[in-house]
């Protein structure tokens, strides 16, 4: 288990804005009457995305009322799950892989490259506020490892050298173009294909 | 190797495109009314003479699962879950099929719901798969709009919904409970079993639980036949399985492989060689992170199924096939692995939320050689009383793997870590209450 506290700093009001609102109702529906409890994970989500990435208390408040169930449930659940996060991170959150299939391809390096650009401790803010990067566990991208995730975007087949250059582009407010950086396609074996060779060529 | 016509993921690397019409090409939703028509019986038995067992890790048999939904609707309706909250470490073949082959997917997803009488399908996706789940429901809504889903769906006489349910980084929400509970929107901790899902699962309700990438191979193998399935591979052990495979190789790859393949080709062929050569290798996972590791001694003629990976005390689980050469350090490893157990325990049972952190503790100071002898066996203590002690099998994902370590590298660990214990020691340790107990000359 892994201990999750929320922030100190809690902002006095939360509300969905009226695109926010239109996205809940129409997850809401997708479940059975009166299971609306179901929709509570895509919720938090949702006020995660409007507020900077990260949720405060009085979102859980909120979407209790909504979903019209205890704000202790709503509580519970959003420090259970991992991607929930309970304090500021930056506009562009990264997330390593660090677990074992990365591991033994050189994450350490990434994390490095992480360090030297952005904050030298994990969870913490960069010198201009827009980043902060953390380890996590196995992404499920492992035959392109090490790999990151940087909001939403995944990025794979890295190198110290390689992070270090999409960690400038972002500090720069640019968006790296996501996927792999080695220029293979997908999950193929890099020059060594023996299956499927009909439709490579194709 | 497998001849190409008859891998069943022809899109594995997205050379044709995802969409519907190249789908179409591919032979997805061909005559998907003329497999309906033959009927539930027909479509279940076939299932099981194909000798399918589910692709998600445990392997049970899947048209025998199927069989057991009630065979008429009561009072409560039934439910379809398809679980691609994939996050074992060495798996992602249910991220490939997620966005390459969505309609194989979405077409089992109704063929299955169609067999098992549900209306209403969820599919469970990772949270960190939201680029993937997009894909997906693009492919979802593009069936809505050809009337492929949604009122007689394909023409079937069938209605049938399809909904993505977004998890948010929890492992143990791949417990098929667990999974459940997420759905509820709960904690993910797994719930007791018996009663089972198919009786009582999702809303208590009966489910029927499945792996994507057990539902996506449905379609080809009814199509085809049982019996086409059923020569692949060898018996109870039959048909395809895409193959993870990563860490040390020179080509880490997804290939789709016919059950039964030699690892060595696995690794040699697909995989382009380990690093270093194959002289290099240390071990091999075989099965994702939750299986032990296996020497390479017996790599040599290891084949890659269920029961022959059984029979060597390891398991073929979600195939996710981790090499690690002679540079990495085996324990290290190890270590790493327990942390992410340690991690991602739901917290339920006693045995599993504090063993999993013992062992993460133990394996890094081991590591490091600064254990003592006696703490060597003392680890495998503990994971004995994990496995087998909680309301799951993270129990068992999270002591095997370091069951498999002592097994297979006990004399490495030894060779590092020489103290002697503590309590011969005769040190002056405050925190040793029974320190006096020690005191020769009492």
């Amino acid at each position: 288990m892994s201990l999750r506290r929320p922030a100190k700093n809690q902002p006095e009001n939360f509300e969905f804005s009226s695109s926010s609102l239109e996205a809940a109702k129409s997850i809401v529906a997708k479940y059975p009457e009166g299971k609306q409890q179901s929709a509570v994970m895509a919720l938090l989500y949702i006020a995660q995305k409007q507020n900077d990435n990260w949720i405060p208390l009085a979102a859980m408040k909120y979407i209790a009322k909504f979903l019209d169930m205890p704000y202790i449930k709503v509580y519970e659940v959003a420090t259970f799950y991992s991607m929930y996060n309970l304090s500021p991170v930056g506009k562009y959150f990264i997330q390593v892989c660090t677990t074992t299939p990365c591991m033994i391809r050189g994450a350490n390096k990434l994390v490095e490259a992480c360090k030297e650009k952005i904050s030298e401790n994990e969870s913490v803010l960069s010198n201009d506020k827009s980043c902060s990067w953390m380890e996590v566990e196995c992404l499920g991208a492992c035959v392109n490892a090490p790999m990151m995730q940087i909001n939403d975007e995944y990025y794979e087949d890295l190198d110290k050298e390689k992070t270090l250059k999409i960690l400038d582009k972002i500090l720069n407010g640019e968006k790296p173009t996501p996927g792999s950086y080695r220029g293979r396609i997908n999950n193929e074996p890099e020059n060594n294909r023996k299956t499927l060779m009909d439709f490579k060529n194709a | 190797m497998l001849k190409d016509k008859d891998r069943i993921f022809q899109n594995l690397y997205n050379d044709l495109g995802p969409d519907l019409t190249s789908s179409q090409k591919r032979g997805d939703w061909v005559n998907t009314k003329e497999i309906t028509d033959k009927g539930r019986d027909w479509i279940i038995n076939e299932i099981k003479d194909s000798q399918l067992r589910g692709r998600g890790g445990a392997g049970f048999p899947t048209g025998l699962k199927w069989s057991f939904a009630p065979k008429e609707i009561g009072t409560r309706p039934h439910y379809l879950v398809i679980n691609g909250d994939e996050s074992e470490p060495g798996t992602c073949k249910d991220r490939d099929i997620l966005r390459f082959e969505p309609h194989k997917l979405i077409e089992g997803c109704l063929i299955a719901s169609y067999a098992i009488q549900a209306h209403v399908c969820y599919i469970y996706i990772r949270g960190e798969y939201f680029v993937d789940g997009q894909k997906l429901q693009a492919a979802i809504d593009e069936a809505y709009k050809k009337n492929l889903l949604g009122k007689n769906a394909a023409g079937t006489g069938w209605d049938l919904d399809i909904y993505i349910h977004y998890g948010a980084g929890a492992y143990i929400c791949g417990e098929e409970t667990a999974l459940l509970e997420s759905i509820e929107g709960k904690k993910g901790q797994p719930r007791l079993k018996p009663p089972f899902p198919a009786l009582i699962g999702l809303y208590g309700c009966p489910t029927i639980i499945n792996n994507v990438e057990t539902i996506a191979v449905v379609p080809t193998i009814l199509r085809r036949g049982g019996k086409w399935f059923a020569s692949l591979g060898r018996e109870k052990n039959t048909g395809t399985k895409i193959f993870c495979i990563s860490g040390n190789v020179n080509n880490p790859c997804n290939v789709e492989e016919e059950m039964n393949i030699s690892l060595k080709e696995l690794i040699e062929v697909h995989a382009g060689g380990v690093i270093g050569g194959w002289d290099n290798l240390q071990a091999v996972i075989p099965g994702g992170s939750s299986m032990p590791l296996i020497p390479k001694d017996k790599c040599e003629t290891l084949t890659m199924d269920f029961d022959s990976l059984m029979a060597e005390k390891s398991g073929l689980g979600t195939a996710g096939v981790v090499v690690i050469n002679k540079d990495q350090d085996i324990i290290k490893c190890m270590a790493r692995i327990a942390r992410f157990y340690k991690h991602e325990s739901c917290g339920q049972c006693t045995p599993c939320r504090e063993g999993s952190g013992w062992m993460w503790r133990m394996l890094e100071r081991m590591a490091k050689g600064e254990a003592s002898k006696d703490e060597i066996d003392m680890l495998g203590d503990v994971t004995k009383q994990i496995e087998g002690h909680t309301i799951c099998a993270f129990g068992e994902g999270s002591s095997w793997p370091v069951q498999g370590l002592l097994r297979h590298f006990k004399d490495e660990i030894k060779k590092r870590n020489k103290f002697d214990p503590i309590v011969k020691e005769n040190k002056n340790i405050p925190y040793l209450v029974d320190q006096h107990l020690l005191d020769k000359n009492a």
